[in-house]
């Protein structure tokens, strides 16, 4: 079951616009992301790390997200300062880590959790449904959003259809080994996902067409921005501002 | 039901009271392979509460998608409101007007949220989306679904999914309602509340089902489906005297009386 445990939760954060909150959060993502020094990602982890403050998220729920970023960022480190080409700044058998190779390990780790904790502080705040409203409005083209929503929809289906064929095999004695007939069993459970799960496209295509789609999809959701949300803006244009500034001192001095 | 003016029963009588749906000679077979339907004619009139009843694979779903355009026969006629279907662009107008609901209430549903679902053929019919929601709101007040507006859909229960899937039906206010196996799955509680729904609402059913219990109440008359064809089988009433006492079982058959 694929749960959303920070998006129904009532903070500040919550309850600022979501097309603000979308737009910051990617402009946050490239600003971050571009960035080939350290100085600027200080002051963008620290101003990631507030707002999941603000946010008062459920901590257990974070930490396991956090984690598993962190997981694949551990894999960075045990591998790349030894195949970075560089310096050497200590040396483990026939393996020499490099100082550059070091330092991009380190670049990386902080943006990928700068931009990690903000897009689950402003984004993951927010239900899928409202994300693909929210860009709607920010006129992304209206067949990205229906594959995003009909995905989400479908998703829980289609494990649900997995999880049966699954306990089809388990009941018939299927025990997941070193095999090739697990793999070949593997192989055929995906098979018939995929067949079921164009099936089921005909038919959601069918119950749409019979109450009227025409391929245009029209939303209900209506979108205010208020004042909080001028007061939250300017304190992300300032938040980017920092950053940009931080970038450009770097590059200068 | 009174009976209608003398002067309009006459002129109509050939043709059925006001017939809602009219198949005419539908000749059908599944690409290259069984026939499917081998001249069936078959028609609905205003407010009529037809069962269709028939062994897994005799083509009741079929029939139904017929009817609402998803498939096209070979030959024959269909007439819907009078109305002579030709082309795509003909159901599409028919549909707005044709309930059709499935037999998986996961194919129906299909929005994040119940009232977006909902809010779905209103919004597909040209209505704004205040009058949408309005709408919405109001059918699901009707069903005895206040309150599920902004309930996740993929999260509801079975037989919540049934009853929100028969309000993105009904909220399009359609003249003839298509059922495709409306109880399969169903706990007694939803099981009940269907069949009052049902009763309560004036529009033409079409109602597939296996559950004689269910026919009977919601049902006026039994049509079955046998060898390509459909044939009038006899009041709903007389399902259980009948269906279940006769050495035929739930076969369908025919007398010729």
């Amino acid at each position: 079951m694929i749960l959303e445990p920070f998006a129904f939760e009532n903070s500040i954060i919550h309850r600022l616009d979501p097309r603000l909150r979308l737009v910051f959060a990617v402009v946050f993502s490239i600003a971050t992301a571009l960035t080939q020094s350290f100085a600027p990602l200080y002051p963008a982890l620290g101003i990631s790390i507030i707002l999941v403050a603000m946010a008062r998220l459920d901590s257990l729920a974070l930490i396991k997200r956090i984690a598993v970023v962190n997981v694949f960022v551990l894999f960075l480190w045990v591998v790349l300062p030894f195949t970075y080409e560089g310096d050497a700044v200590f040396i483990i058998g026939p393996l020499a880590a490099t100082e550059q190779g070091l330092m991009l390990c380190g670049l990386i780790t902080l943006k990928s959790n700068a931009i990690l904790l903000v897009f689950i502080s402003m984004v993951a705040t927010m239900p899928v449904a409202v994300m693909g409203h929210a860009m709607g409005r920010l006129k992304v083209p209206p067949k990205i959003i229906l594959l995003l929503l009909l995905t989400y929809r479908y998703i829980f289906v289609i494990e649900q259809e997995y999880q049966r064929l699954l306990r089809a095999a388990r009941v018939r004695g299927f025990a997941p080994k070193t095999s090739m007939h697990t793999y070949r069993t593997y192989a055929y459970l995906v098979g018939m996902l995929f067949v079921r799960a164009s099936e089921r496209a005909k038919n959601v295509d069918n119950a749409m067409v019979c109450r009227g789609f025409s391929g245009e999809f029209h939303s209900l959701t209506e979108f205010a921005f208020k004042p909080v949300d001028s007061v939250a803006a300017v304190l992300m244009v300032l938040a980017l501002v920092i950053i940009e500034g931080a970038r450009w001192a770097s590059i200068l001095i | 039901m009174g009976e209608h003016s003398d002067i309009e029963n006459t002129e109509k009588e050939k043709k059925q009271k006001d017939p809602v749906i009219e198949l005419e000679n539908i000749v059908y077979s599944y690409n290259n392979g069984p026939v499917v339907f081998d001249g069936l004619s078959f028609s609905a009139g205003k407010e009529d509460k037809i069962g269709l009843v028939g062994h897994n694979g005799s083509g009741k779903s079929t029939l139904l998608n017929v009817i609402s355009g998803l498939v096209k026969p070979e030959s024959g006629t269909i007439r819907i409101f009078g109305q002579e279907m030709t082309k795509e662009a003909d159901f599409q107008q028919a549909r707005k007007k044709l309930g059709y609901l499935f037999q998986n209430a996961d194919d129906q549903l299909f929005s994040p949220t119940v009232l977006e679902d909902v809010a779905f053929g209103p919004l597909n019919m040209g209505y704004s989306a205040e009058e949408s929601r309005q709408m919405s709101i109001r059918a699901l007040e009707d069903l005895g679904l206040a309150g599920f507006e902004d309930r996740i859909t993929h999260k509801l229960s079975g037989g919540e999914k049934k009853l929100v899937s028969l309000a993105t039906v009904l909220v399009m206010k359609p003249v003839a309602l298509l059922l495709d196996e409306p109880t399969t799955g169903l706990d007694r509680a939803t099981f009940a509340r269907i069949i009052e729904i049902l009763n309560s609402i004036r529009v033409s059913c079409i109602i597939v089902s296996h559950e004689f219990d269910f026919l009977e109440k919601t049902t006026s008359k039994i049509f079955s489906m046998d060898k390509g064809k459909i044939r009038y089988s006899g009041e709903s009433e007389h399902l259980h005297t009948h269906f279940h006492t006769h050495p035929m079982g739930e076969t369908p058959h025919s007398h010729n009386f």
